[in-house]
């Protein structure tokens, strides 16, 4: 009995969060696919009418422009991120004085939400309160700063935002791995008089990869999801400009009563991201089993 | 065994005769929680009190109706609907699609419902003939409000037409005034769209365009002519309009950075609040052109079980529709009573105004519902117009390709 039960206790202690997840995530999956195949309109109707929403989906210009601004704002927002994070970690390593003080300054906006990040962006880029209004104030009469409300460029303004947001967590992640690098090796580049940038280029960055990986990762799924900043600091316009494929979702869903077309959107939106994630954890585990 | 047994008989008997006598009972889901609505709503609560109901209030604020819509969408596939819920136009006929609705055919009857509402606003409330809504209030949307002291230096009379409108407009721009006080939000810009649709189309294309959703009317010379007016407007309000919130718009009204704004009715609760005398430090009339666009907040009855829950249903029906509730609560939110021949002897100028253009409309047939505010068309229609709107005013796109996008946008809805 007690060996029955030590074989098999990790198997009854892991059993319902199994089962939660398969329902709550997988089920539903399964079920907002179906959803999307059908003519939902405020409340779920279960025949099935085939793709037209899809259809539907692929004729909607403002569609078009949540996927091209999911694609600019992710690539942007994770480049600068990583960009920016890797500099100040290197910054930051020269062995400064106030290092732990200024380490928490670039650390704090990552506890903060979304909706405060950009609340606060949405005061600070608005022409007529933040950055063109005080430097106006200060004489320059023409300068202008406009992005916010600029339907060109008002999506940059949530990549200055998500970066501001980001880059001091992905700075961490990078002065953690700088202090984890052998620094015999340096010693020893630097005895052969090797000079510090080819050190970095050479030796440092190089042996940073899998916190490159790990920045990557974080920071992709934080681009995918990032709705509240959106709604927060430009609440999808001027217009529909910076409209990103979840808040084209939930426009559908929760403010049109439209839930079929808000189901083909999310499967479309889970069809992207697999896109990228099988791939990746498919060559994972082919390593693992190496 | 059988005391326990003898006990829970009693106990049965006991609730089945408290619920032959229980007192009516509604549970109310609404979304009016600031201000001025949460005191309109207050009314309906006394009064359904004092006629001896219990009032469950069920107040869920938030995104103009989303959340409310989203607990209610819980509610209904849980079995278990709320009494009477905030609902308006054609999303009542929505949910009455989905089989959910109630009957009020009798309240309707004994009360003459059909003499009482004009007939336009009447349909709303009734579900395959048979009423099943209650109406509460009637906003007018197509108001232009303007600050009197601005007009005055300015030299300038309230716009009778578009183009008087344009003309006055460059007058306060070389004074250096904002001349249309405008808020940057896709709901905002359907508003101004629609009642220039109204003014420049008229009622008859207003009624083919965004009622019918006439391809020809939607994409045809008209329409290029109302987006051509949309981007005239664009030049006359302020850099900085992106995403402000109306009832900031109004406050540039209020103290006289801009001159115009356009807005429904509710904008007259922000000038009261200001201590503003309409007529005299502000002026309302209607958006250049005939015609009279409402927006009906109304209550539909859902299927609900047990004889206490059918009774508070029908009697707030018929203390909606009463002439008292109509006049204190429109007194409170600053729309005029759905229910005509209201005494309006305590609304203000602006109230009698609208209620007297109201019964003019209604005889002409020129009171139409409002697309921007959800009364003319269904959710994922008026959606897919208020886009290409939207889209086309905070852009540089071509008033023909507007058009061209509206039908097709149009098309897709469907």
């Amino acid at each position: 009995m007690s060996a029955w039960l030590t074989r098999h206790i990790p198997k009854i202690a892991v059993a319902p969060s199994l089962a939660a997840v398969l329902f709550f995530v997988y089920g539903f999956i399964a079920w907002t696919g179906y959803v999307s195949l059908t003519r939902s309109r405020i409340l779920p109707r279960y025949q099935l009418e085939g793709l037209d929403q899809y259809a539907k989906l692929f004729r909607t210009p403002r569609w078009d422009v949540a996927m091209e601004n999911l694609l600019v704002f992710g690539v942007l927002f994770i480049a600068v991120s990583v960009a920016l994070g890797l500099l100040l970690a290197i910054l930051l390593d020269q062995r400064i004085r106030a290092e732990g003080a200024i380490r928490t300054v670039y650390l704090y906006p990552m506890a903060l939400s979304f909706i405060v990040t950009g609340t606060a962006w949405k005061w600070i880029l608005n022409p007529g309160l933040g950055i063109e209004a005080v430097v106006r104030s200060w004489g320059w009469e023409d300068f202008r700063f406009g992005w916010l409300v600029d339907p060109e460029l008002a999506i940059y303004t949530v990549v200055i935002a998500g970066v501001w947001q980001a880059s001091g967590f992905v700075m961490a992640l990078f002065l953690a791995g700088l202090r984890s690098v052998d620094q015999e090796i340096i010693k020893a580049a630097m005895v052969d008089g090797v000079s510090l940038p080819r050190i970095y280029a050479s030796i440092i960055i190089p042996s940073l990869s899998p916190v490159f990986l790990s920045a990557i990762i974080v920071l992709a799924h934080l681009a995918i999801k990032s709705f509240d900043l959106v709604i927060a600091l430009t609440g999808g316009g001027p217009g529909y400009a910076t409209d990103l494929p979840a808040t084209y979702m939930y426009a559908m869903a929760f403010s049109r009563g439209d839930l079929g077309q808000a189901a083909a959107s999310a499967t479309v939106m889970l069809m992207t991201v697999a896109a990228i994630i099988i791939p990746y954890l498919y060559s994972q585990l082919r390593q693992s089993h190496d | 065994m059988k005391r326990s047994v003898l006990a829970s008989l009693v106990l049965i008997a006991g609730m089945g005769t408290s619920n032959a006598l229980a007192q009516p009972e509604v549970e109310v889901l609404h979304w009016w929680t600031s201000g001025g609505e949460a005191r309109a709503v207050q009314t309906l609560m006394d009064e359904f009190q004092s006629n001896g109901g219990k009032w469950v209030d069920m107040p869920v604020a938030g995104g103009g109706g989303d959340a409310a819509m989203q607990a209610l969408r819980a509610r209904v596939l849980a079995g278990n609907a709320p009494t009477a819920v905030q609902l308006k136009g054609p999303s009542i006929q929505e949910w009455y699609e989905e089989g959910v609705l109630a009957d009020l055919s009798d309240v309707g009857a004994a009360e003459k419902w059909d003499a009482l509402l004009p007939a336009a606003i009447g349909k709303h409330m009734k579900c395959g003939g048979k009423y099943c809504a209650a109406p509460v209030n009637v906003h007018r949307v197509n108001w232009i409000w303007a600050n009197t002291a601005v007009l005055a230096r300015a030299g300038i009379p309230m716009p009778t037409s578009w183009e008087e409108f344009n003309e006055a407009a460059v007058k306060l721009k070389a004074l250096g005034v904002t001349p249309l006080a405008h808020g940057g939000e896709a709901w905002q810009d359907a508003t101004v769209f629609e009642t220039v649709a109204l003014g420049i189309g008229g009622p008859g294309f207003y009624q083919k365009a965004l009622v019918e959703l006439d391809p020809a009317a939607l994409s045809g010379p008209t329409m290029i002519k109302v987006f051509d007016q949309m981007r005239t407007l664009r030049g006359f309000v302020d850099d900085n309009f992106s995403g402000r919130d109306w009832n900031l718009a109004t406050a540039m009204v209020i103290n006289g950075e801009a001159a115009f704004q356009v807005m429904g009715d509710w904008a007259k609760g922000e000038f009261t609040a200001a201590g503003k005398i309409p007529g005299k430090d502000y002026q309302c009339s209607p958006t250049p052109g005939a015609g009279f666009l409402y927006n009906v907040d109304s209550f539909a009855m859902f299927k609900v079980q047990g004889g206490d829950r059918i009774a508070g249903q029908k009697l707030l029906a018929k203390l909606i529709v009463g002439e008292n509730f109509q006049k204190t609560f429109n007194l409170a939110k600053g729309s005029i009573p759905a229910r005509l021949g209201t005494s309006l002897g305590q609304f203000d100028y602006c109230a009698r105004r609208s209620s007297y253009d109201m019964d003019v409309a209604a005889g002409s047939g020129t009171l139409l519902p409002s697309y921007a505010h959800g009364m003319a068309l269904r959710g994922q229609q008026a959606g897919a117009i208020t886009d290409v709107v939207t889209q086309h005013f905070n852009s540089d796109m071509g008033s023909a390709q507007a058009a061209k996008m509206l039908a097709e946008a149009v098309a897709n809805s469907r």
